[in-house]
């Protein structure tokens, strides 16, 4: 879809007042539901997200258990009030594939092989959505297996880059995700910068597809610190509340 | 029954007969609630409520769209619930299931028969086009009284509703109002909650006190004392009695709830 708008002026100005390397503000909250194992709930721009985690547990139906390792289950689900027009309850091809990528993407982290036949369920819910819910999502579930105390070999992170009015940048808003050029959603294993999901979609010169994917990388690990800081912060109050 | 909610039922009889319950709180106590509002940006209006570890979320969208053909001079109510996998280790994805479908409808008829949003004021073009106010109920966190849960939120989120009348204006007709406007309501009846476990009756039942309940009542009240709604669940039987211990403990609760509710709202 191609538009009028300028969606980012010759100073590289954006629409919301962003450079062009810029993220939209992140909150991260860790352990924030009771019955849930893990859980974490994370807002990005206008993204508003929660993901709790429950296992590793008996998976069922029982011809889904791997005798060797267990399997990871995310569920990607949008509120029927997250979006401008009323969306159905229930999944849709969208969520359905956007759940299966992220399943596989965390499914590389965690160490299955420690619970065959197992499952370790991922449940993200989007409560208001503005570009870039897969991100956020997958960035809210590293953050919940922690919480879960699920052995992992990295804390999985997400971030997307993009092109809009010619110029790649980081971390796409509503309008830029609309009428911009090219969307790239990137999430990784900071420690070992292993790729665990990647999509594009648009149009992107290699050169500028190398420039956008370093960037989105760069993302990753700011938002990866971010991440960090909310995991310390649960046990830093937990610590101090034992003391008293 | 399996063993585990055969020993708390032990846990919880034995502390009942001492006049206590296992959070600590006395027989008709609920638990601190919070009612937060205005939380999703993208919803016409939104309530996030928690009671105890409890936490719902939900949302109202609203559209334009035809009456039904039986009352063309009223518009639509439409009420969801869905018991999300993140809730609780028992509750699986797939299609509404018995329990999502019972807690929508009591929302549902709450919301309905109780007349707090106005249809009439909702129509546009009488027998054409209406305003149909979708209400979703998210449940996140499962710990027991989803219906107090569910029912405030609905209620805390249609208070800060507003009709996208901008949005829509090219679909309205050339003399209704442009402009965005409140959803008009009028004062909610509170519904409150009690559960008996033998001869026990607890209010606001907690998960480990709801799952081994032998029977449940809900009474809504409204702002007069006046009773406007009744659901009694769960295969066990009341005494008279009992059921006015009930209601006079859904009244005192009521008056607290309410007083919140209009706090949080703003009204």
């Amino acid at each position: 879809m191609k538009s009028d708008i300028e969606l980012i002026s010759s100073e590289g100005k954006r629409l919301d007042g962003r450079g062009p390397h810029d993220l939209r503000k992140i909150k991260i909250e860790a352990g924030v539901l009771h019955r849930a194992d893990g859980s974490c709930s994370l807002e990005w721009g206008g993204n508003k997200v929660i993901a709790a985690v429950y296992g590793p547990r008996e998976a069922v139906p029982r011809h889904t258990q791997n005798p060797l390792r267990a399997i990871v289950q995310a569920r990607y689900n949008m509120a029927a009030f997250s979006v401008e027009d009323r969306k159905r309850p229930g999944p849709d091809r969208r969520s359905v594939e956007i759940s299966k990528v992220i399943s596989e993407a965390l499914e590389k982290v965690v160490l299955t092989e420690q619970f065959p036949r197992a499952s370790i369920d991922v449940s993200i819910e989007v409560l208001d959505a503005e570009a870039g819910t897969r991100c956020a999502g997958l960035t809210a579930a590293g953050v919940a297996l922690v919480d879960a105390g699920i052995p992992m070999r990295d804390i999985p992170v997400a971030c997307a880059a993009g092109k809009i009015g010619g110029q790649v940048v980081l971390d796409l808003g509503k309008e830029e995700d609309n009428f911009g050029d090219a969307d790239l959603p990137v999430a990784i294993s900071p420690r070992t910068g292993e790729v665990l999901l990647l999509q594009m979609d648009g149009h992107l010169t290699v050169d500028e597809f190398n420039q956008a994917f370093d960037l989105a990388v760069k993302g990753c690990h700011t938002v990866s610190e971010i991440q960090k800081k909310a995991i310390m912060q649960k046990y830093q109050s937990a610590a101090a509340e034992v003391q008293e | 029954m399996t063993i585990v909610p055969i020993i708390k039922r032990d846990y919880i009889t034995k502390l009942a007969e001492q006049g206590k319950r296992i959070d600590g709180r006395s027989f008709d106590q609920y638990r601190n609630i919070e009612i937060e509002t205005k939380v999703v940006n993208k919803a016409e209006g939104s309530a996030r409520v928690k009671i105890g570890h409890t936490q719902v979320l939900v949302g109202i969208k609203i559209d334009l769209g035809e009456p039904f053909a039986d009352s063309p001079n009223m518009g639509v109510l439409s009420t969801t619930a869905e018991l999300i996998p993140m809730a609780s280790p028992d509750f699986e994805s797939g299609p509404p299931r018995e329990d999502a479908i019972e807690l929508a409808r009591v929302v549902d008829r709450g919301v309905r028969e109780s007349q707090v949003v106005d249809v009439e004021k909702l129509v546009i073009t009488p027998g054409e086009k209406v305003w149909i106010v979708f209400i979703d109920i998210h449940i996140l966190d499962y710990d027991g009284n989803l219906f107090d849960a569910a029912s405030l939120g609905a209620l805390a989120a249609l208070s800060t509703a507003t009709i996208p009348a901008k949005r829509f204006s090219e679909q309205l007709p050339e003399d209704y109002p442009k402009e965005d406007f409140p959803l008009p309501m009028s004062e909610p009846p509170i519904s409150c909650t009690a559960v008996k476990i033998n001869d026990f009756v607890f209010f606001d039942p907690c998960f480990d006190e709801e799952i081994i309940a032998d029977v449940r009542l809900t009474v809504a009240t409204d702002n007069n004392g006046d009773i406007r709604a009744m659901q009694k669940g769960l295969s066990g039987s009341f005494t008279k009695e009992e059921i006015q211990k009930v209601i006079k403990g859904a009244l005192d609760n009521g008056q607290e709830i309410r007083k919140q509710l209009n706090q949080s709202t703003g009204k």
